[in-house]
């Protein structure tokens, strides 16, 4: 593999941790993570005295790296808290690897956290100050439950230009289901079938609820240095071989084509940086906030031919034994969903790339991350490999 | 340094949201066209979202459009019910969110051709579709 840019391989992961996973019951946001900074600092080999930098940021609080370098104790030479919803711990990354290539700093910790579950905010007293504070005067009167409806749309869409099917998107969840079986750390483990999705209280047509992610609390971090310090740690570290994020727009109604997201154009960027194609991808992990959003990632991101995404997913290809290993820890379906999801992306590679993934371990040394954030509004991918891959 | 003139059209004493939704209030439903470009915009903007240029003026659309995406949001019926939303293509050449009235929630399919109106929700002025009849 050709050198395609100076950033590809320039920096790693070499620490990863969580909290809080499921249910925190007692603690607060801030409390799981720190919980997870700690965890994933100490995972590094490093102590929290030796980060530098920080990338942050949060689904309510509009200054959130404040209180979060005050909490852990940081004066960061390097922060980013740019906020693009659940994929911005994965478009953190590029930012980062500048500030370390720079000098800026020498250790990035990457961290969020959600009480989401167990936290006694009156979520929809949260909804209406949304409404004040970040307007969608265009949308709201036709009261959207947002997200869900953005990719219920879409969904629509998908169906009607490309003949997809109900069971098509179902396999989705069974497949991420199969995966957090495998998982002991995943929320969901029961058995389910297409039958049960199909059969599951309706949410927004086409979309039951079991095609929709589900509703946890969680933290988790995870510390990138530059390569030269890499092999330093204890683990094997991840490297990072290409990154790019995509932001089209924000309302699902000023989409130019609902089949088609940033992802086509962060994936190929991410890609083209990372001197990989998808052929060489051994494991994706894709942000499944719902299983629509499985089927226009692939597509997007060239696994299979847009509009195929369905027919590509049936039989269990996705799902363990499959010819695509996809979201190995359960996704945001199976795994967890703490309000964002994309960090988890990243640990799930990671420990991939470790080897160290357990019952569901892949042969992996080159994982696709890719993230979404808002109502397919945020596109960021990112390629990670082993040693092997530089 | 001179700022440069906003033009915002024909009585622009407020802004694009505020002439969209003050036409609205009084039953008017007036979107935008760009001077420039010729191409509609949907959601009035200060400037087109298509070519970047200021020259944007206000026409009167026919409200005829086409069903492009439709959803059914499973609602309890404290909550008011099962309610309609989708997106339509208008005939002049742009999309918004709504929802379609007259018809079973369920009963909407991509493509139903749809007539605009404008309604009122309490105080909220909002543009609602009604399907077109078809001519036997």
């Amino acid at each position: 593999m050709s050198k395609t840019s100076p950033c590809r391989g320039a920096a790693a992961i070499t620490g990863i941790g969580h909290a809080g996973l499921g249910a925190a019951h007692g603690f607060s946001e801030m409390e799981i993570l720190a919980q997870a900074a700690r965890n994933a600092v100490a995972d590094a080999g490093l102590r929290m005295s030796d980060i530098d930098g920080l990338c942050t940021c949060s689904g309510s609080a509009t200054m959130w790296a404040m209180p979060v370098a005050e909490y852990l104790g940081l004066r960061p030479a390097f922060v980013d808290s740019t906020m693009l919803g659940g994929s911005s711990f994965v478009a953190h990354l590029l930012p980062a690897i500048h500030a370390l290539m720079a000098g800026t700093c020498n250790a990035v910790l990457v961290c969020y956290g959600s009480t989401q579950k167990t936290s006694t905010v009156n979520r929809s007293a949260v909804t209406r100050m949304r409404q004040v504070l970040d307007p969608q005067p265009y949308e709201t009167p036709y009261q959207p439950m947002q997200p869900i409806s953005a990719y219920a749309l879409a969904a629509s869409r998908h169906m009607h230009l490309y003949g997809t099917t109900r069971e098509q998107l179902a396999e989705v969840a069974v497949a991420a289901r199969a995966w957090a079986r495998m998982n002991p750390l995943a929320y969901a483990r029961d058995p389910l079938s297409v039958e049960d999705v199909l059969a599951a209280r309706p949410v927004c047509d086409p979309l039951t609820v079991r095609d929709c992610c589900l509703l946890t609390d969680g933290a988790g971090a995870f510390v990138l240095v530059r390569s030269d310090r890499a092999q330093d740690g204890p683990h094997r570290p991840a490297y990072v071989l290409g990154n790019a994020t995509e932001v089209w727009n924000r309302q699902v109604s000023s989409m130019d084509d609902l089949t088609v997201t940033a992802a086509s154009v962060s994936g190929r960027r991410a890609y083209a940086m990372a001197g990989v194609g998808k052929d060489d991808v051994d494991l994706v992990c894709l942000y499944d906030a719902f299983t629509i959003n499985t089927l226009l990632f692939l597509e997007d991101l060239g696994f299979c031919p847009k509009g195929e995404g369905g027919r590509f997913v049936s039989g269990g290809a996705i799902a363990p034994g499959g010819r695509l290993p996809v979201n190995t820890n359960g996704g945001g379906l199976s795994f967890g969903h703490p309000g964002m999801y994309g960090v988890f992306l990243v640990l799930e590679a990671v420990l991939q790339l470790r080897g160290a993934a357990g019952e569901r371990q892949q042969n992996v040394d080159v994982a696709l991350v890719h993230g979404n954030g808002g109502t397919l509004s945020s596109q960021s991918t990112a390629i990670l490999g082993s040693a092997a891959t530089l | 340094m001179t700022a440069p003139a906003i033009d915002t059209g024909a009585a622009a004493a407020v802004g694009p949201e505020q002439t969209y939704f003050a036409a609205l209030a009084e039953g008017t439903w007036r979107v935008q066209r760009c001077n420039a470009c010729a191409r509609s915009v949907f959601y009035p903007r200060l400037l087109c979202p298509h070519c970047g240029e200021q020259d944007l003026g206000w026409f009167t659309p026919s409200g005829r459009g086409t069903v492009h995406a439709t959803t059914v949001m499973r609602r309890p019926a404290q909550a008011g019910g099962d309610l309609h939303l989708c997106l339509v293509d208008l005939d002049d050449g742009f999309r918004m969110m709504s929802r379609v009235e007259g018809v079973p929630p369920h009963a909407v399919r991509i493509g139903l051709r749809v007539q605009a109106a404008v309604a009122r929700e309490g105080e909220q002025p909002l543009v609602l579709f009604h399907p077109v009849e078809v001519q036997a």
